[in-house]
């Protein structure tokens, strides 16, 4: 177990430093750090003494070596659009995001699991196919045009929910502004966070349901029907416990779909988080905290994916014991 | 006349898209309380499905279309599934081929011999872990207190089939379907664990119902052996004489193919031709189209398992004409 | 070729496929949509390219079966004058023409990369550490970045101008990583197996064996992986003009019809957003189900129902 996660650890750390050259490669070539510092009205004089006071003349090495350096004390550059430092925006916009993916994920894993169970455990009912059905036009639509047609529905049409923002927010901690806790605040995230648990729900209980059928079909899962156990043991036991393995590790990887579908959320729903930012910058050509969203994403992804296969390693006593 | 189990002209059928196939066709077979019957044939004869049967565990697209099967008196094959379920693990346990397979791999030795006992009564913690530790002792498990709470891929292939046959006994059954235990085994454990299995059922007067293709293990653990072939048994009778005396066509075929039968030149006896799938079984006797001695009748008329003048049954026309 | 051809039309295919209605509806309405999106100049009555053909007074102007629709606009026109039925068939042809050519492009990067990968003992490692960090990330996620990046490399309006072959670069770049792993894990099934031992032994040419030999055989699931990816790929180019990475309004794909009429539904006129969404859902919804059939039909055939 512990050779395991070692080289997992290390694997981690490898790609994180590829993703940060990758960055940086970014910010070096397309970026301007001159106008991030002083705007665009300064002589050309000027510009030159500022880029050489920056070390901006120096080899590319040598740079990196410093963009490095920076990124691990916590400073990753400053916004021109902002004019704060990146971190600071980044940030401030965290919560916002980080609550969203919260409630669509409480949406997938509670709506998933049952579902995904009970379309296993009896293919053929009606119940099942409906849910079969729905999964694949589910699928087939688009987070974004699914956000628009809730959108459509209950804000134009039927005036039932807000359409935009994220309402009111209540300050944490001094810093966390949490919509979770006002009821305006809750109405406002129950489209978006539909909307993002839209394909996500579908390939969920697709892959629960076919992981599950075949978990079913095994020769242990038969040994426990001669057994005579009752059937919710072997339904909830046997043929869950072998099921949430496999789940685990595709679970892990779909997050990456998640934060993508965040980005599509945000922007139509005009949700002040990580993900509209991240357009936002785009569009200004604000260099560094697109970089920056590109690497804090990276971060969290190679630390969620080595937080998964860890727990995989726990939670599956073959790779425990023998320490694979 | 009580006896243990009563099989009685079962017919189990696939549903296919194209129709129905017969699988067993019209079995009859008992078991005496305490008797080691062996059930014989190639793979794809039927029998783990007959084995399957017995406690309605058929995998679909099968199922019993027709015929009885008693139990201890009463006709299981028609209980419904809670009732079914008290039966299975609890007065008639089995044991599967392959234990890696059998065991869940995430579940502890200890999870998943308690829970059996909890399924069919409720007693302590304590009071089941005693049983356990007791059934794991006759099945010569050694520490059997650490084993507990152990996985199952953390023991050899030996001591998982024994672990299998020690849940097998936690209930203390009155009947064991063996479905090819030894098959997935080296060839130095299976003499263990059939001497094991032997002992046990002597020990504890069970009925043994053991499904293999091994003729060698059979003649030595049973004490009457059911031929089967293409869903039919073609000839039951007491071990001594089939093994000796076989009088089917095809129970003669298959001990001459034995490799101590092969001529000087150490050519092996063959049956010609090859065990017709459940499409193609031939009209009349199954064996029809591969039989040496075949005769119109044969292929016209279905001979049905009668008590012969040696005193096995034999299904064949051809048996006591002279 | 003629008894290839005789073979199918005798084959189990055939047979099923007109027995399952979800197959031949699926596969009838997607003949349509290719045929009316390919044969959009000869279909759409307005051509929404040509400016001179624009009246900027015409703007949002309701589908016809409402009170102020007219039928010269069938479904309405958008926020610039323009047919919404006739740009929603051009919109069509690029989204189907950028999810084929994507398509096509991951194919065969995928495949050079899976042969490659499965051949060559020492390349294996590394292009399969990188295509597992790729999947790690999502593609959706991939394609994003490099759409951003590219943006802003090239500056919006340049970018624009090139949109259409870059969002098949872009897209094609995010996927190959899937068909990388189904070939290589093809290939190394296959070199297992004796045919191959048997090509070695004569003296054939490693290039040769992988072409003549290996290739053909790793189709069969290239094509299954095929038939999501195209769906896929029609997502992924619309969620990336939805966000402004694709293609522009003045050649709009269905995504970018579909930005482009968002803020309208507030104002009353949801025919500009809501018709090319429907549209869209449906031209992916049907490749989605038919190609979940060819999936089950390649399947071991276990006893359904």
């Amino acid at each position: 177990m512990f050779a395991f996660a070692v080289k997992r650890i290390f694997q981690a750390v490898i790609v994180m430093l590829i993703i940060s050259v990758i960055g940086f490669s970014i910010k070096h070539n397309f970026g301007d750090p001159v106008r991030e510092l002083v705007g665009e009205r300064v002589t050309p004089e000027e510009r030159d003494q500022i880029r050489e006071r920056l070390g901006l003349n120096d080899p590319f090495l040598v740079q990196y070596g410093r963009f490095l350096v920076e990124a691990l004390h916590g400073n990753l550059g400053r916004s021109f659009f902002f004019k704060r430092p990146v971190t600071e925006v980044i940030l401030s916009k965290a919560p916002a995001t980080l609550e969203l993916v919260f409630c669509a994920s409480l949406i997938v894993i509670l709506l998933s699991v049952p579902m995904g169970i009970y379309a296993a455990i009896y293919p053929r009912r009606l119940v099942s196919r409906i849910i079969m059905g729905g999964s694949i036009v589910g699928v087939s639509i688009p987070v974004f045009l699914t956000a628009i047609m809730l959108i459509y529905i209950f804000s134009v049409e039927l005036g039932w929910l807000p359409s935009f923002g994220r309402g009111e927010t209540v300050r944490l901690f001094g810093f966390w502004d949490s919509g979770l806790l006002t009821r305006d605040g809750l109405l406002h995230l129950i489209m978006p966070s539909i909307a993002l648990s839209s394909i996500m729900l579908p390939l969920f209980i697709r892959l629960i349901r076919s992981e599950m059928m075949e978990v079913l079909e095994s020769e242990y899962v038969k040994f426990a029907w001669a057994k005579g156990l009752h059937p919710r043991r072997i339904w909830y036991v046997h043929a869950f416990k072998n099921t949430l393995l496999p789940v685990i590790t595709v679970g892990g990887v779909q997050l990456g779909i998640m934060v993508a579908f965040t980005i599509l959320t945000e922007t139509v729903f005009q949700w002040q988080g990580m993900g509209s930012m991240f357009i936002e910058s785009v569009t200004r050509a604000d260099t560094a905290l697109m970089v920056s969203y590109i690497v804090v994403v990276g971060a969290i992804f190679v630390v969620v994916n080595t937080l998964v296969d860890l727990i995989y390693g726990l939670v599956n006593p073959t790779v425990r014991v023998a320490g694979r | 006349m009580d006896k243990l189990l009563s099989i009685e002209h079962l017919n189990v059928d696939f549903a296919m898209r194209t129709g129905p196939l017969r699988a067993v066709n019209d079995v009859s077979l008992t078991v005496d309380k305490g008797e080691r019957l062996g059930l014989v044939g190639e793979s794809g004869a039927g029998k783990s499905v007959l084995g399957f049967s017995i406690i309605n565990l058929i995998s679909k697209p099968g199922y019993i279309q027709s015929g009885r099967v008693i139990f201890q008196g009463t006709d299981i094959s028609s209980y419904s599934d809670e009732q079914i379920r008290q039966v299975r693990g609890n007065r008639i346990s089995m044991i599967f081929q392959d234990p890696m397979m059998t065991l869940n791999p995430v579940l502890t030795i200890g999870a998943q011999m308690r829970e059996t006992l909890h399924a069919h009564g409720s007693m302590s913690e304590a009071a089941a872990t005693a049983i356990c530790l007791e059934k794991l002792k006759k099945v010569y498990i050694s520490s059997p207190h650490k084993r507990l709470s152990q996985y199952p891929h953390e023991f050899s292939g030996g001591m998982r089939q024994r672990i299998v046959i020690a849940i097998s006994l936690l209930t203390s059954p009155a009947l064991i379907i063996a479905d090819e235990p030894t098959t997935a085994l080296d060839v130095t454990i299976q003499a263990e664990i059939m001497d094991l299995l032997l002992e046990l059922c002597k020990n504890e007067n069970m009925g043994l119902l053991l499904i293999t293709h091994d003729l060698a293990v059979v003649s030595q653990v049973t004490q009457r052996i059911a031929v089967m072939y293409a869903g039919t048994i073609v000839e039951l009778g007491p071990t001594e004489e089939i093994i000796h005396k076989p009088q089917h066509p095809y129970t003669r075929g298959l001990l001459g193919a034995l490799p101590q039968k092969a001529s000087g030149r150490g050519r092996l006896n063959q049956i010609p031709g090859v065990m017709p799938g459940l499409a193609k079984i031939p009209v009349g006797c199954p064996f029809s189209n591969r039989c040496s001695l075949v005769r119109e009748v044969c292929r016209s008329t279905r001979p049905t398992l009668d008590a012969k003048k040696s005193g096995n049954q034999v299904a064949c026309h051809l048996v006591d004409q002279g | 070729m003629r008894s290839r051809w005789r073979k199918f039309k005798e084959s189990d295919f055939l047979y099923h496929f007109f027995r399952d209605p979800v197959a031949y509806v699926s596969f009838g309405i997607l003949l349509v949509l290719l045929i009316s999106a390919f044969a959009a100049p000869l279909v759409a009555p307005h051509n929404p390219y040509d400016p001179t053909t624009i009246d900027i007074m015409d703007a949002e102007t309701p589908p016809a079966w409402t009170d102020t629709g007219t039928r010269k606009f069938l479904l309405g026109t958008d926020d610039m004058g323009r047919d919404l039925f006739s740009t929603m068939l051009y919109g069509m042809r690029i989204s189907i023409i950028i999810g084929l050519g994507a398509v096509f492009l991951q194919a065969f990067l995928g495949i050079v990369i899976g042969l490659l990968s499965g051949y060559i003992k020492r390349l294996d490692n590394i292009l399969m550490r990188i295509a597992d960090v790729q999947l790690s990330f999502s593609t959706y996620m991939i394609a994003i970045f490099i759409g951003a990046v590219f943006q802003t490399a090239f500056g919006v309006a340049n970018y624009e101008k090139i949109a259409a072959p870059l969002l098949i670069i872009i897209i094609g770049i995010a996927e190959w990583p899937q068909y990388a792993r189904t070939v290589r894990a093809s290939v190394l099934a296959e070199r297992k197996k004796e045919y191959v031992e048997a090509a070695r032994v004569i003296g054939l040419p490693r290039l040769r064996i992988m072409w003549r030999h290996i290739l053909p055989n790793t189709l069969s699931p290239v094509l299954v992986l095929s038939t999501v990816q195209v769906a896929n790929a029609i997502m992924s180019e619309a969620a990336l003009s939805f966000l402004g990475l694709g293609m522009p309004l003045l050649k709009p794909s269905l995504g970018s019809l579909i930005t482009a009429g968002f803020e309208y539904i507030f104002s009353g006129s949801w025919w500009i957003t809501i018709l090319p969404g429907i549209l869209l859902v449906l031209l992916i919804l049907v490749i989605n189900l038919l190609g979940d059939w060819v999936r089950d039909y390649l399947n071991p055939k276990l006893y359904k129902g």
